[in-house]
């Protein structure tokens, strides 16, 4: 086994050029797939908080009198899909637009009476929060005597979501091409290995070497590359995430949602990946090469 | 149908052709090599011999007839055996066919690597061969490096360090002066008493008269009696 060892990485070696094509090739691949990967758990982080921030909120016709709140409450709380019911008196969401208008709080002073008023706000379960249910459980609320109007904030979230799949969908495509790109030029490179050491392959066959001598180190060869190619390209992604990282926490310091890097489990599902197409390149090119030789 | 039951014979052909394209290369080849033989094919140029012995060793398969070799019969081998005929045979090439990219310790390593022998034997090994051949000093140089007689003898060593059944030697003294041709001579002859099978091709006439073994004459792809 050292032996194979030792003969792939002086193959590799030899044909310096050749593989250093190999390997970047494999970390461009690496690194385009991560970063789709990087992108879509982080996007689905983001879209999950907005789902669980949906509300709607019921405002309340103004002639309803205390005493009818706890029933509007349950009535509400009763649907289907809904989670929570949080009462918000018009005094409440006068202190909230104020503390949001922070600085310009000056415009609201001049009012006499506040205009706002009183409101449930209705939040969703994470299940229901598609755009259809959320806009089905709207219409019911608005539907009751008591409510004057009843809004919610993300109409936009539901062809997002659309939009989201779709590119999931071409990412998964993307990460399909690259594969096999990979794979190709790993095939190409390794053949032209091959063919570079015709002559060495046929002497070793007829001094007695198996097969499996022959190829052995080929196929190490390409996991080596398969490796190092991973290695380099999670780490090339992993500086970009840092600089971003850097980047995105000064411009939302508010902690919302914080990104985060791939998990360690896909890191080594990449890894393997990785390492898959350099044997998969490896066990093509020398497929084709027997076929030829059959001596 | 033969079969390879003849206790005596190592090497055994039936009515073999070979033909490449139009050209018949041999025709209609028969004859029995006995264990421990030291046998020479001999011929003018282009008669067929370098062919014979490609034949022997499946470097191609015959046209036509059967060969047998240590009971084992070439025309129903597997692509997985084939190996393990080649490692009962020492070849010694016309052109030589060392490894450029090798070093002359490397090149005759070779042949135990592939058999998965451990380090140390071949270690060893090699460098007893080589030290046999007188090429102990130049075990580190690359082939390119070397003389023709001095690539004929590390040829030499790589084919008798496996310790073969048999050497198949194609033109062993071709572009050699008489005293370097001697020293290959003595190996092989070395090898041979040790109960090796030699198998010489040649047709350098001194080499012959030197020897009183069986010759096989080829002419035209034909053998002569
Ligand atoms: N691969 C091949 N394809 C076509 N013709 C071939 C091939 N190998 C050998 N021949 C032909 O077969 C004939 C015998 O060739 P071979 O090499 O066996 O001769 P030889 O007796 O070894 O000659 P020499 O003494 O010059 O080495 C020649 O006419 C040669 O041209
Ligand atoms: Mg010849």
């Amino acid at each position: 086994m050292i032996l194979f060892y030792k003969k792939a990485i002086q193959d590799i070696r030899d044909n310096g050029f050749l593989n250093a094509v190999t390997i970047i090739t494999i970390s461009l691949s690496v690194l385009i797939v991560s970063a789709l990967a990087l992108f879509f758990v982080n996007a689905n982080d983001i879209m999950s908080s907005w789902k669980k921030g949906i509300s709607i909120m019921a405002y309340l016709k103004t002639d309803i009198g205390e005493t009818a709140l706890p029933e509007i409450k349950n009535k509400i709380q009763g649907m289907y899909g809904v989670a929570e019911v949080e009462f918000i008196s018009k005094e409440e969401a006068m202190k909230r637009l104020k503390e949001q208008m922070k600085g310009h709080s000056s415009l609201l002073a001049d009012l006499q009476e506040n205009p706002l008023p009183d409101a449930f706000e209705v939040r969703l379960l994470t299940s229901s929060a598609d755009s259809k249910k959320v806009e089905n459980l709207a219409v019911q609320i608005e539907a009751m005597p008591s409510v004057e109007k009843a809004e919610y904030g993300r109409r936009w979230l539901g062809r997002f979501t659309n939009v989201f799949d779709l590119f999931k969908f071409t990412g998964y495509a993307m990460v399909g091409i690259f594969f096999m790109a990979a794979v190709f030029i790993v095939a190409n490179t390794i053949r032209l290995v091959i063919y570079s050491r015709q002559d060495e392959i046929e002497i070793m066959r007829l001094v007695g070497a198996t097969d499996r001598f022959i190829k052995t180190p080929f196929y190490i060869e390409g996991l080596i590359q398969g490796a190092i190619g991973g290695i380099i390209g999670l780490a090339a992604l992993f500086v970009a995430f840092m600089l971003i990282a850097l980047n995105v926490e000064q411009v939302s310091s508010s902690g919302i949602f914080q990104i985060r890097f791939l998990s360690p489990g896909v890191l080594c599902g990449i890894m393997l990946c990785s390492i898959f197409v350099g044997w998969l390149g490896c066990y093509i090119s020398l497929k084709q090469f027997l076929k030829y030789k059959t001596g | 149908m033969i079969d390879g039951n003849d206790k005596n014979s190592i090497i055994r052909m039936f009515h073999v052709h070979k033909q490449y394209g139009a050209k018949k290369a041999l025709i209609d080849i028969n004859f029995d090599v006995s264990k421990n033989e030291f046998l020479f094919i001999t011929g003018p140029s282009g008669a067929g011999k370098s062919t014979l012995l490609k034949l022997l060793y499946f470097g191609e398969p015959v046209s036509e007839g059967q060969i047998l070799i240590d009971g084992m019969n070439l025309s129903r081998i597997s692509r997985n055996r084939t190996p393990f005929l080649r490692r009962k045979f020492g070849i010694i090439f016309q052109d030589y066919k060392l490894i450029p990219t090798k070093t002359v310790f490397d090149n005759v390593a070779l042949v135990l690597e592939a058999m998965g022998k451990k380090r140390q034997l071949i270690q060893k090994k090699v460098n007893s061969v080589l030290r046999m051949v007188g090429m102990e000093e130049r075990s580190k140089s690359f082939p390119q490096s070397l003389s023709g007689g001095e690539q004929q003898r590390v040829a030499v060593a790589r084919a008798v360090v496996g310790v073969p059944r048999i050497i198949l030697a194609d033109e062993p003294t071709g572009s050699l002066d008489s005293e370097s041709a001697n020293v290959i001579v003595d190996l092989l002859k070395g090898f041979h008493t040790r109960g090796g099978t030699v198998i010489v091709a040649t047709h350098d006439k001194e080499l012959l008269r030197k020897t009183g073994s069986r010759i096989i004459h080829l002419k035209e792809g034909r053998q002569i009696k």
